[in-house]
């Protein structure tokens, strides 16, 4: 049944925590680094991961873009960007292509050829046009269109062979700093976060934000689903973490601690939606119970801010890219 | 580089924007200060230094083992916190200043002056950093370390004018010094060196200050403007929205949990064992998108919910055979997928997958017609006179929706299911190697883009499930 919300303070509002007592409390957890990617000569900025749930796509402060086989550490392609400050990849639903972005304005795919003549910057093709800096990237549910977030205060939809511009979404009063496409069954919405500390949800569509979240006290760097789509979780400079639900149509969660004083620059959820994995500006990673609202664990290991942080398609591990110049595999 | 780089000075860096005072700057100083309270902060006192006694100092382990009372963290939190705030400069070491490190053991360190704190004194000028150095230099007659060395030309070369003031200022500066007692010099000298340490970190020392590329770019004036009339309907549709209640939301967030924990690796572990962890591959070739006998987890996981069936590669090829069975079953997945091609194909061949679908689907006669309810098929059919990408939405929610009420509960129930339930295997855990040094060869596989040959390759990219669309039977 559907009803209009009480309208409580927050102090009454019944956070996840409080049903969250009939839930089991997490045990020892453990897990440690399986893997360390080395082989960018400057800081990590983003990363993502193919569907065959091993490789993956990351890019750098320098220009550079390596598709990696991370489970042998093997790097299978590399090209550099004109630009510094690749601060956007993707990689394609098909696993025949990425996407990438950042200081250039752009989103351009590379097909990946194994040609031994072929250079991947000949087959460039560059599809979006933005502002300013592109911040995020992410292919729709096929390798023929890309949505994209910029420094210009605006997300984008575009046709990645004509290049052409479907959709824009105009709502955000300063940079957009990230996005997420939803899972749901209708496959019609995303989610952006920006510098106006707002969390927007967009139509894609008819281009209308349809909810707006506005609770941060700061910038929003990450956004992602909760796994079934009813919830997202956001990552913000204030240095905590935050749980929106899209029916109840408010925040109910934080994740914080007295302890954490630096921004939180990317989460993702582990498969159940049970676990939160945030990574921070002061080089650690934090794993919330998002049920019970704790920290489950700390994890240590990068020399330097973690900047983005992505759990595989399977669940089985996830991947941190630093500032340290390595990513690292997580299990 | 494009020139567009030219302006885009990370903030932090000599050359680049000034540093505005960030939220940590001021989490850290706020820190800093509650560890100076008179009462419930660090108690201090004189530390030696070989023969020269420091006042109001404190050991390593004084300030991780307050950060552990404090916070309530481990040792380990509590010495990479303290780390952080020392690499800051907010506190700085008497024993080894050339090192902003934090040893938890009896090494003396200090808070250091807010004259000199970050947030205080930037951005750091040429002008100081030139008079620090030469102070350097004339008291180690010429004996810099190398990156100061360097430092100290390029700087005598680039403000060349002012140098002998800067000469004058530094010999003034030094005899000052000499008047104070020992232990004040010492203070001193320390204080200064961890602020250039962090101002002008040495090279391959990470930069504390780097913020990355300038945020605040757009103009927020005129894209208000420009949305004024947006936001106003933005307010009225968000009043009118209803609302879940908390406690419903809630409750969908135990069951979610319920169902899908045994399914996370991460929270379960998974069977055999995770390739990660033991570097065998089995997990993955056992839940490959096709294989002959899927595992008893995946079969469960398709009674969840219609999108855990459908989006599942083998899931939705159990669903076509059961379909099969029934009447126009098939040809309704058909539909949905041809639908899903139009919403996520290439914006060049919208009108060609529109008319393939009325031919195929919604035509009189046509062989796989769908049913859909009249005013749906009316709207529809006015629709892909002006073919869009989004034409087909209204229709494809019709059978969606009729193969999640209808088909999907039948499907669970049926023989086909149960038998699916029956035959999945159960991997058996991995057995711990007896030798677990012994590191097991890690296989690589062909990649994705190998899989097909080229012409292949582009039609894969285009279909957005990657179960082919059925053939049409003649």
């Amino acid at each position: 049944s559907v009803s209009f919300d009480e309208g409580l303070s927050n102090h009454q509002l019944s956070a996840v925590h409080q049903v969250a007592e009939r839930v089991e409390a997490l045990g020892q957890f453990v897990m440690k680094t399986r893997r360390t990617l080395k082989g960018h000569g400057n800081k990590v900025l983003c990363m993502d991961w193919c569907k065959d749930k091993r490789r993956i796509v990351s890019s750098s402060q320098d220009g550079k873009v390596i598709v990696w086989d991370s489970f042998t550490t093997n790097k299978e392609h590399a090209v550099t960007m004109p630009c510094t400050w690749v601060m956007a990849c993707a990689y394609a639903p098909s696993g025949c292509a990425i996407a990438c972005g950042g200081l250039d304005n752009k989103c351009s795919v590379y097909p990946l050829t194994f040609e031994k003549n072929e250079n991947m910057a000949a087959k460039k093709k560059s599809v979006a046009m933005h502002t300013n800096y592109l911040s995020a990237c992410s292919f729709t549910n096929s390798d023929m269109q890309i949505l994209t977030a910029s420094g210009d205060g605006t997300c984008a939809l575009w046709d990645v062979e004509s290049g052409q511009l479907l959709q824009s979404f105009h709502g955000h009063g300063a940079d957009v700093l990230c996005l997420d496409l939803a899972p749901s069954e209708t496959g019609n919405t995303f989610v952006s976060g920006g510098c106006d500390k707002k969390a927007m949800v967009w139509d894609m569509r008819s281009g209308q934000c349809v909810q707006s979240f506005e609770t941060h006290d700061s910038d929003i760097n990450s956004v992602r689903y909760y796994p079934s789509g009813d919830a997202f979780a956001s990552g913000s400079d204030d240095a905590t973490c935050r749980l929106y639900d899209l029916r109840a149509d408010r925040e109910v969660a934080i994740y914080s601690k007295e302890s954490i004083i630096f921004g939180a620059s990317s989460v993702d959820f582990s498969l159940s939606g049970r676990l939160l994995f945030a990574g921070y500006n002061d080089y650690t990673i934090n794993v919330w119970d998002v049920l019970k609202g704790s920290r489950v664990s700390i994890l240590f290991g990068h020399e330097n801010r973690v900047s983005t942080l992505r759990v595989s398609p399977d669940g089985t591990a996830f991947c941190s890219g630093s500032w340290d110049h390595t990513l690292r595999i997580w299990a | 580089m494009s020139a567009g780089d030219k302006q885009w000075q990370p903030r932090g860096q000599p050359g680049g924007h000034p540093l505005p005072l960030t939220r940590r700057h001021r989490w850290m100083e706020r820190m800093i200060v509650s560890m100076q309270d008179p009462d419930m902060g660090i108690k201090m006192r004189n530390q030696r230094l070989l023969i020269t006694v420091i006042p109001h100092a404190m050991t390593g382990n004084d300030i991780v083992e307050w950060l552990i009372q404090k916070y309530g963290i481990s040792e380990e939190e509590s010495l990479h916190l303290g780390n952080l705030i020392v690499k800051h400069g907010y506190i700085y070491p008497l024993k080894d200043p050339r090192s902003l490190v934090l040893r938890a053991d009896e090494s003396p360190y200090r808070f250091q002056t807010p004259y000199f704190w970050t947030s205080t004194k930037w951005p750091a000028t040429e002008l100081d950093y030139a008079i620090y150095l030469a102070k350097k230099n004339i008291r180690k007659q010429g004996d810099l370390i190398e990156h100061e060395k360097d430092n100290y030309n390029l700087l005598h070369k680039r403000i060349n004018h002012t140098w002998d003031f800067v000469v004058m200022q530094a010999r003034e500066q030094l005899r000052a010094a000499k008047q104070r007692r020992k232990g004040d010099r010492i203070v001193i000298d320390c204080q200064e060196q961890a602020y250039w340490l962090v101002n002008r970190p040495p090279p391959g020392a990470p930069n504390v200050l780097e913020q990355g590329p300038e945020r605040r770019n757009c103009h927020t004036t005129r894209v208000q403007l420009v949305s004024g009339g947006v936001q106003i309907e933005y307010c009225r549709k968000a009043m009118a929205r209803t609302r879940v209640k908390s406690s419903i939301c809630l409750e969908g967030y135990i069951k979610f949990n319920e169902q899908y924990v045994p399914h996370d690796p991460i929270m379960s572990g998974c069977l055999p064992s995770n390739p990660w962890i033991t570097d065998d591959t089995t997990y993955w070739a056992m839940n490959a998108p096709t294989v002959t006998t899927p595992t008893k987890l995946r079969v469960e996981r398709w009674g969840f919910n219609f999108s855990e069936l459908i989006n599942d590669p083998l899931g939705r090829a159990q669903l076509l055979e059961f379909l099969k069975k029934e009447f126009s079953g098939e040809g309704n997945l058909s539909f949905w997928e041809a639908c899903e091609e139009l919403r996520y194909g290439e914006q060049s061949r919208i009108a060609e997958i529109v008319d393939s679908i009325y031919q195929q689907f919604l035509a009189p006669g046509a062989t796989r017609w769908v049913n859909i309810d009249s005013k749906t098929m009316e709207r529809t059919l006015e629709g892909i006179k002006t073919p869009h990408r989004y034409v087909m939405d209204d229709a494809q929610m019709h059978i969606y929706m009729l193969m999640k009420k209808d088909s999907y509960p039948r499907f669970l129930k049926s023989d086909l299911y149960k038998n699916l339930l029956a035959e999945a295997i159960i991997p058996p855990e991995t057995k711990k190697r007896v030798f677990p040094f012994m590191r097991k060869q890690r296989h690589s596989s062909p990649s994705p883009a190998l899989l097909l040959p080229a012409g292949d390759a582009e039609e894969r990219s285009r279909s957005p499930s990657t179960a082919p669309v059925p053939e049409e039977e003649s």
